[in-house]
């Protein structure tokens, strides 16, 4: 039983709530974390690519003792039909710099090593701990939590929820919305194991070098989804991620279409004679700029995936989670030092700090994108990509054709499948989404 | 394309994993119905677990014990009433190795 009042409780061990939990207790607040796994990362699950960027700026030095799988040099983004892969790719030896930008990550390693230097900052950290709800003054201010474990409630002048996406405590409490099937994806993933050297020798890598791929393609079948390849130290994550809504709708099972991808003629040799020793399922805030949520209120604020704090366009969600953790924790501690109530009003400054960074910045530019993905899903996912490698084979193919002939047939086959209007209808919604 | 699969061979992808189930407190229940909506219909073939499945009378059942925690079933199912969906105790549940 803890009868002590802490200044902040934070729930959930993930990034954004390590983030958080540390800048405060770095600042000097007593801040109690708690964690429902058995330790911290035990619930979280990521592909995992982690920004160097984002950490630095709540740990400069992390370099020196962080668990980091390989730095990324190359990136591929393939558009997928069933039998063939086209796309671009960059890769650049000006990644290999003293202080890498991106790292492959392994989470469970990854967030223990977050959550000691939680503990090392003076934080306390409570493991096998599920909160069970939040408790409340006659106000309806939020005050502190009751978890399952012995004992009455715990109090704090603020709880920071950092409760992951589906976000059980936050939506019971009618904080905000349930998030919706057609704003949240399903990932699994499967981690693939092989020596060092195989990776390095596929992938054409040395020393702490890392590749990732990404692909879209008839590999989601037709849903709104993205497979993805990372390259750890001396194992692969693989996984392919959709729509929940269209999930549900088309009634596909994710793992068949992992091990579709799996089985893909461009993917299987990458993984072959690899000794697979996890699955992992996880939910993705897919929703972007209009599926964020109330972020705080009298007693309280939310992070992270909580707070559906995700890019989907860039594959980042992570790094957001982070700069939320850690902005909403350095508004707590301005609020803070001038002696304020964590009153709504005054927790506004997390909003507005928040506004002001690039996580707000970066979803706002893309708020069109994901209603556009979403709704053409067929045309994106399948059909597009079927005429890119129909038209990439028609290319490179010799076979007597004249060429005049061949880029006749190739345009013939895109107004085909999607008419001269719907053609340029859909580049300029794209352009307009990415503007 | 298509690989078929059997339900042995998610039982082998969830073999691969750490569990610590809560005897006698399943974490999830559905609802007890005459048919299911189509939402928790589609749960037999979307949780990737394949937790859920048909019975002889056509009523979805669950098994929870391979259960990952995403929570797609509770956002599928919960606002309806037709699953209750809580957080298994501190300590139980999936214990990702690598996540």
């Amino acid at each position: 039983m803890i009868e002590e009042k802490f200044d902040a409780i934070v729930i959930g061990a993930g990034m954004s709530g390590n983030a958080a939990a540390y800048t405060m207790a770095s600042q000097g607040l007593k801040v109690l974390q708690l964690e429902r796994g058995e330790y911290p990362g035990s619930k979280n699950v990521q592909g995992a690519i982690m920004y160097a960027n984002m950490l630095e700026k709540i740990i400069p030095d992390f370099r020196d003792d962080a668990p980091l799988e390989r730095h990324l040099v190359e990136q591929r983004l393939w558009v997928m039909d069933d039998t063939s892969h086209t796309g671009i790719q960059y890769r650049s030896d000006d990644f290999n710099e003293a202080k890498p930008n991106r790292y492959t990550i392994i989470r469970a390693q990854f967030d223990k090593w977050f959550s000691r230097k939680v503990r090392e900052a003076g934080g306390t950290v409570l493991c096998e701990t599920t909160v069970t709800e939040l408790v409340r003054d006659a106000k309806d201010k939020v005050v502190g939590v009751r978890t399952d474990r012995a004992g009455g409630a715990i109090f704090a002048d603020v709880v920071v929820l950092a409760e992951g996406v589906s976000g059980l405590l936050g939506t019971r409490a009618g904080l905000r919305e349930m998030p919706k099937p057609q704003t949240l994806a399903l990932a699994v993933k499967e981690m693939h194991f092989l020596p060092e050297e195989v990776i390095e020798q596929r992938f054409g890598l040395k020393g702490d070098e890392g590749c990732v791929i990404e692909a879209v393609g008839t590999t989601s079948r037709g849903m709104a989804g993205l497979g993805f390849l990372y390259t750890n130290k001396e194992s692969i994550s693989l996984g392919i991620g959709c729509l929940v809504s269209d999930l549900a709708v088309m009634m596909e099972s994710p793992y068949v279409l992992l091990d579709a991808l799996k089985n893909h003629p461009s993917i299987r040799p990458l993984i072959a004679g690899s000794e697979v020793k996890e699955y992992a399922a996880h939910l993705i805030p897919e929703g972007g700029y209009k599926a964020i949520p109330q972020l705080f209120g009298d007693g309280w604020v939310v992070v992270g995936d909580a707070a559906q704090l995700n890019n989907a366009v860039h594959r980042e969600g992570s790094n957001l989670a982070m700069t939320s953790g850690r902005i909403a924790a350095e508004a707590i501690v301005k609020v803070k030092s001038r002696n304020g109530p964590m009153t709504k009003r005054n927790l506004a400054l997390y909003k507005a700090m928040l506004d002001k960074s690039f996580v707000v910045k970066d979803l706002r530019k893309y708020k069109d994108m994901p209603a556009l993905l979403h709704t053409n899903s067929c045309n994106f996912f399948t059909t597009y990509p079927r005429l890119m490698s129909q038209a990439a084979q028609n290319f490179m193919r010799v076979d007597g054709t004249p060429k005049i002939e061949k880029e006749k047939a190739t345009t013939a086959a895109f107004i085909k499948a999607r008419s001269r209007w719907g053609l340029v209808s859909d580049a300029v919604r794209l352009a307009f989404a990415w503007r | 394309m298509t690989i078929p699969l059997t339900k042995s061979r998610v039982e082998d992808k969830l073999f691969q994993n750490r569990y610590l189930v809560d005897p006698g407190r399943p974490h999830i229940k559905v609802r007890p119905h005459e048919r299911p909506s189509a939402n928790l219909l589609a749960l037999t073939h979307v949780c990737p677990a394949k937790c859920y499945e048909l019975n002889d009378k056509g009523q979805v059942e669950i098994t929870p014990d391979g259960c990952m925690e995403c929570g797609t079933c509770r956002i599928l199912c919960e606002t309806s009433g037709e699953i209750e969906w809580n957080y298994p105790r501190g300590g139980f549940g999936v214990l990702f190795k690598f996540g």
